[in-house]
């Protein structure tokens, strides 16, 4: 039990009639990068966003590290150590790459009720800003603002905002999405790289990229997972090719 | 050698904040020489109005908190300095408190006041976000302008006239240029504490919160006690303008601290600019200019006034300060990109 990261266990969660989350159960095991895939729809941003914080399930427990966290609120998660890349790029328009990577670094590092430094004259802050987004590859593009970025470099900064968090855990939720193929294969490069230092969560359509980067995969389906296993298990396994692959 | 550079940039940075600290640092020695005492009245009132407007920025144009009530928190500076003159005229004490004339005391006991009302209108107030927000402090304000209405014993609705003369610790500041000068340290201890804080660590969160809030909280920062920290500076700051009001004008009255008037300091920070610290002082200098030439000049000023700051905004998208950061920082731009 010692290795495993995140416990989930029985997560529901309905919207109105919709159980979006239907009895839910997984675990995470330290240092693995478990995919989650299924079809559009089987709810898996809504399950992101649960152990998030960002959504409250009804009923279910997350655990994290041994912790209870299902009660916590998604900021003092992050503090935990929960990391989330958004599935729909999430940044402020008028800071730049650095910034936001300095922005998770102070974060991390206690409270923000410093008023007099100036932040971005702060090597406590810019040296671990710029480390993270020289390993997503951002470092030529340090100082440009985020309005001013292409996709493929809106969703390595996400990347880059989650590495500065220094987390435990990684949620990554479609870190490819709208990436063309040039951009989606560094990406996968990227990862493969990533998945050496941290636990990761990853959400991906991709299906090369999930066969390539799992050390375990769940199937989602209408809020269940109806199986977990390495990716030759799940490559092959009927229920999984009638529920997913063979559509 | 990176040293020097960056020295030079923030010198650069600067330039228009001492330009508006030094244009108006000289405006005595223009009201002596045109032997226009009048010319340091208006200059003591664009000051003011300048530090309410900076300070009614911090939030509004970093925090993305449009306050309505900050002209409340203006009177209630404003009223912290006449009622304590009051009682000091008429050597009556406050419940067991002596009166006092000594800005020394009186500033202090305006940043007090304002401090507790704001931290408690703030904290009601940001529980709300947009449009809500707008009519909660807007309720506030209106909340504040009868309180001063309902104080009878201190003038009511015809306002608070103070008797006794002000001073600042030894020093009397009746005098005219010698209060405008207080006045303008004021300020630019204002720009200076705003300047610095939001390139602070504080300040950085504030302006993330304000664009995207979900982004704030999800590296780990709940941003509700940064507002509401902000709120209260930005209220204390906006009381400390009130306060300098009453004690230059020796009065100060419920018109004061109208919702039209928090609409006007609102107004004053977009015509200058939100998105730079200096920018709400030269909103409030041209907005106390204007309506004070074109009042002269004709009776419906308002409808030019009106129109004027359309043209303004529309054309200026940055506001005022546009047309200086054009002047200013071109050469700036050049060394960074270079």
């Amino acid at each position: 039990m010692a290795d495993v990261i995140l416990l989930v266990d029985r997560l529901m969660k309905s919207f109105g009639g919709l159980r979006a989350t239907n009895d839910l159960s997984l675990e995470v095991l330290r240092g693995e990068c478990h995919a989650i895939i299924g079809p559009n729809g089987a709810g898996k941003t809504t399950f992101i966003s649960q152990l998030q914080g960002m959504l409250a399930p009804d009923s279910g427990t997350i655990t994290l590290n041994g912790a209870d966290i299902t009660g916590e609120p998604a900021h003092r998660r992050a503090r935990l150590g929960i990391a989330r890349s958004f599935q729909i790029t999430s940044l402020v328009p008028d800071f730049s790459v650095l910034d936001h990577a300095a922005l998770a670094v102070q974060a991390r590092l206690g409270h923000s009720f410093r008023f007099w430094k100036n932040a971005r004259r702060d090597p406590a802050l810019v040296a671990p800003a710029q480390e993270a987004v020289e390993t997503v590859g951002l470092a030529s593009r340090a100082k440009t603002l985020a309005r001013d970025l292409s996709h493929g470099e809106a969703r390595q900064l996400e990347l880059a905002i989650a590495i500065a968090q220094q987390p435990k855990l990684l949620l990554l939720d479609e870190p490819m999405a709208g990436m063309g193929r040039k951009d989606g294969v560094a990406m996968t490069e990227l990862l493969a790289r990533l998945k050496k230092d941290y636990s990761i969560i990853l959400i991906e359509h991709d299906m090369q990229a999930v066969f390539s980067l799992a050390d375990r995969i769940s199937v989602l389906v209408a809020g269940h997972i109806i199986k977990t296993g390495a990716p030759e298990v799940i490559r092959t396994d009927p229920d999984v090719r009638a529920a997913y692959l063979g559509h | 050698m990176a040293e020097p550079a960056t020295n030079l940039s923030r010198l650069r940075e600067n330039i228009p904040t001492l330009l508006i600290l030094a244009a108006l640092a000289a405006t005595p020695m223009i009201a002596l020489g045109l032997g226009d005492p009048f010319i340091v009245k208006v200059a003591t009132r664009v000051v003011v109005f300048a530090i309410a407007a900076v300070a009614l920025n911090f939030v509004v144009g970093y925090g993305g908190l449009v306050s309505l009530c900050h002209a409340g928190f203006f009177g209630i500076g404003g009223y912290v300095v006449g009622i304590l003159a009051w009682h000091d005229f008429n050597a009556e004490p406050l419940w067991f408190l002596p009166g006092t004339s000594d800005l020394a005391i009186a500033l202090p006991a305006a940043i007090l006041v304002s401090a507790i009302i704001a931290t408690i209108v703030g904290a009601i107030s940001l529980r709300t976000s947009g449009p809500y927000f707008l009519m909660i402090t807007l309720a506030f304000n209106q909340m504040f302008y009868y309180g001063a209405i309902a104080l009878q014993k201190y003038g009511g609705d015809d306002g608070l006239q103070i008797m006794s003369t002000i001073t600042l610790g030894p020093l009397d500041v009746s005098n005219r240029y010698r209060f405008f000068y207080l006045a303008l340290a004021v300020l630019a201890i204002t720009l200076l504490l705003v300047g610095r804080f939001v390139d602070s660590r504080f300040g950085m969160v504030l302006r993330a919160a304000s664009k995207n809030e979900t982004r704030v909280i999800a590296v780990g920062v709940d941003p509700w006690l940064y507002r509401l920290a902000a709120f209260v500076i930005s209220a204390v700051l906006t009381a400390v303008a009130g306060a300098l009001l009453a004690a230059g004008q020796q009065f100060i009255s419920p018109v004061d601290m109208g919702w039209d008037r928090s609409g006007d300091l609102v107004v004053m920070a977009v015509l200058g600019g939100v998105g730079v610290v200096w920018g709400p002082a030269i909103g409030a200098a041209a907005f106390v200019v204007l309506e004070l030439v074109l009042s002269s000049w004709t009776t419906h000023w308002q409808f030019v006034f009106g129109l004027l700051i359309v043209l303004i905004v529309v054309s200026l998208r940055g506001g005022l300060a546009d047309l200086g950061r054009t002047i200013f920082s071109r050469g700036s731009e050049e060394a960074t990109h270079g």
